[in-house]
């Protein structure tokens, strides 16, 4: 994947780009992306995938104007023209599936294609969703991935956490990225969505992990039955990082709306 | 030098095994650890003693914000001080403060300090704090990077609202009013003395600087780890060139202790500071700083590691370590003078918040040691700062006279009042 920048009228928009085919839109989770992601490989070989950071990901600054999911959602949308791209495919994990729904919900018209991977943005009182901001580094693999242990070598991969200078710089990345995603997410991740459901006419397709302790997956259904003729899938041992976990599922998933 | 006894208000109940069964005092502590009966007796044992305080001569009594706290169970600072207001005499109102982003909207914070004003006779003291992310995050569900905008906005929101004498039309992002136009507004002018409680942000310094507030640190770590960061302060009152630096500029709280000796000190106080210590101040960390709440500038500014709880937190300090590290001053009369000093000086700080109720310490004792401190300690302690004697800025300026409360005239009766037959 190839890092490049686009500018939109918030901020200059880190993306990362790869791949052939029909363009594809990937927005990234709460957690953030590396160019590394396996499901950004996945992707890109069967799509032209283009993968904007949110303002205050990855190296980026965080973006002061935009406060609110409205924002958000036309700040995305004003990426997606920035990139020169018409109706690609949409395709957002769990924030990310938060703002794509939100942009196939505002521009029916714009957005055909739809998968939302665990996205955020209902809430059920039966079925809370743990608040992620409460929780410490060590906690998260448990909540994220279907086998923690091995979840918690995906997410420190690469990094030298034992290094005090690196720590550092990874404590504020973290602070910077959190802090943006907490204007859609703290401190419940719902910002009306369920009433703007009913707008969306993309084919979509719902995938859930079978062990999201993250978001469970009775959202799944709620989600699915709010978008009409959208699909839900179901995949087994797999989390709510199932991009990590089983990427394979993901291009299945987005093959079938493609 | 302004001396203000303070109390946070800790609940006194708080089992043995607290920290063992219960993962925070904070945000989620367990419901059922409150007795709304007992609280009866403590709420009103904790006022008299704030009113007890005003009859020793300490400059100010003050009380603070916070929720779902187990030390602090005063989520409405402004109740206790509206009984305050009443009952006790010269003291000042220190009110260190109203949490303004969370008031909706914060002209309710003009108009609740303008009554309290108004009724003290011009003995407000007004703090304006962000509030700790425990409370304006986790509690009250500000969203984090947005507090300090929200934060700011009503901050003038309410200078104007004190200020201005027509009714005027604010149209923030948070708040739209379109007739502000408080009624009652406050005694003192242009408005009460403002403090800025805070935590060693940048922002936070030219804030105060900016405005001419008193930069007050509020932590429970005691007078010498805060070196660096009131350093930092006026090593940024310097930097922007302000006019002086008057340690009236800054204000410092700290755990105080008196008795007749040291060791007399440590056996009546030793087991309430430890209650503080290891109960009150066992805070679960993922409430501790919500990404967003601090700026991206002041992390990485490293400043925050040095004010953070000591390696393996405070539960594993022993009465000597708190002394030796300062977290608490205790001892005797003199001893407690000497170290008071070397905060006073050490620090420049002229605004004192003396902590002089600590964890489930029982009323007397705190009496014991509030008059003593205000008997041998205070009066030694008065005249260190005489070149800023006069520096009235950050301080209340009381009406001359004052109204007495419950001095009503006997009740009009007709048969006095023939022409009335």
């Amino acid at each position: 994947m190839e890092t490049k920048t686009v500018q939109t009228r918030h901020a200059p928009v880190r993306y990362l780009e790869g791949g052939s085919g029909e363009p594809l839109v990937y927005m990234h989770g709460a957690g953030g992306m590396t160019p590394d992601d396996p499901i950004l490989a996945a992707l890109a070989a069967r799509w032209h995938v283009y993968a904007p950071y949110l303002p205050g990901y990855g190296e980026t600054e965080e973006c002061g104007s935009l406060r609110d999911m409205l924002d958000f959602t036309l700040h995305t949308a004003d990426v997606v023209t920035a990139l020169g791209l018409k109706d690609p495919i949409l395709v957002g994990h769990s924030m990310g599936g938060m703002i794509a729904a939100e942009m196939a919900a505002l521009a029916p018209n714009d957005v055909t294609r739809l998968a939302l991977i665990a996205p955020a943005g209902l809430w059920m009182d039966d079925h809370p969703i743990p608040d992620m901001f409460a929780l410490l580094p060590y906690e998260m693999p448990k909540y994220l991935f279907h086998d923690p242990e091995a979840g918690a070598k995906l997410m420190t991969a690469g990094l030298k956490m034992d290094d005090p200078e690196f720590l550092k710089t990874y404590l504020i990345r973290n602070a910077r990225q959190l802090g943006m995603a907490g204007k859609l997410l703290f401190p419940i991740p719902e910002r009306g969505l369920s009433g703007r459901l009913y707008r969306i006419t993309a084919k979509t397709v719902v995938v859930w992990g079978e062990s999201d302790r993250m978001i469970p997956p009775v959202y799944g259904p709620a989600f699915a039955g709010a978008i009409a003729g959208a699909r839900l899938i179901n995949v087994p041992e797999a989390g709510h990082m199932v991009v990590l976990e089983n990427p394979a599922a993901i291009v299945e998933a987005v093959a079938g709306i493609a | 030098m302004k001396f203000t006894w303070f109390n946070l208000m800790p609940w006194p109940y708080l089992p043995d095994d607290f920290r063992e069964k219960n993962r925070s005092v904070w945000v989620d502590i367990d419901q059922r650890l409150f007795d709304p009966v007992k609280s009866h007796d403590v709420y009103n044992t904790y006022m008299d003693l704030l009113e007890y305080a005003d009859t020793l001569g300490f400059d100010g009594v003050g009380v603070n914000e916070h929720h779902q706290n187990g030390y602090g169970i005063m989520p409405s600072p402004n109740i206790i001080a509206a009984g305050l207001a009443r009952r006790t005499k010269n003291a000042a109102l220190v009110v260190l403060g109203n949490s303004i982003a969370l008031y909706n909207p914060p002209v309710r914070v003009a108009e609740e300090f303008a009554m309290l004003d108004c009724i003290s006779g011009g003995r407000l003291v007004a703090g304006f704090p962000v509030g700790t992310s425990m409370d304006t995050n986790y509690c009250y569900g500000q969203i984090p990077a947005l507090t300090r905008e929200k934060y700011a906005e009503a901050h003038e929101l309410i200078i104007r609202a004190w200020t201005e004498r027509d009714p005027f039309a604010f149209n923030g992002r948070y708040n739209k009013l379109r007739h502000v136009n408080i009624w009652p507004r406050p005694i003192q002018q242009p408005h009460p003395p403002i403090h800025i409680p805070g935590g060693g942000s940048v922002e936070t310094y030219d804030f105060c600087i900016d405005n001419t507030y008193s930069y007050s640190y509020l932590s429970f770590s005691g007078y010498i780890r805060a070196k660096a960061l009131m350093q930092g302060y006026w090593d940024r009152v310097a930097e922007r060139n302000t006019p002086d630096a008057s340690p009236y500029r800054a204000g410092f709280a700290q755990t105080i202790c008196v008795a007749e000796t040291d060791e007399e000190a440590e056996r009546l106080y030793s087991k309430h500071v430890h209650y503080f210590y290891n109960r009150c101040l066992h805070v679960y960390p993922g409430f501790a700083d919500a990404p967003g709440y601090r700026t991206i500038k002041t992390i990485q500014t490293g400043a925050l590691s040095q004010y953070a709880p000591p390696r393996g937190g405070y539960a594993e300090l022993t009465w000597k370590d708190l002394i030796e590290g300062g977290h608490v001053i205790a001892g005797s009369p003199e001893t407690v003078r000497q170290r008071m000093e070397d905060l006073i000086k050490g620090l420049n700080v002229g605004n004192i918040f003396c902590l002089m109720h600590v964890g489930d310490m029982p009323a007397d004792k705190c009496m014991y040691s509030s008059r003593l401190f205000a008997e041998k300690v205070m009066p030694k302690l008065r005249g260190l700062l005489p070149e800023c004697e006069g520096d009235g800025r950050f301080w209340c300026k009381p009406l001359e006279r004052r109204a007495t409360s419950g001095a009503l005239p006997t009740e009009y009766q007709p048969s006095r009042h023939p022409e009335h037959a």
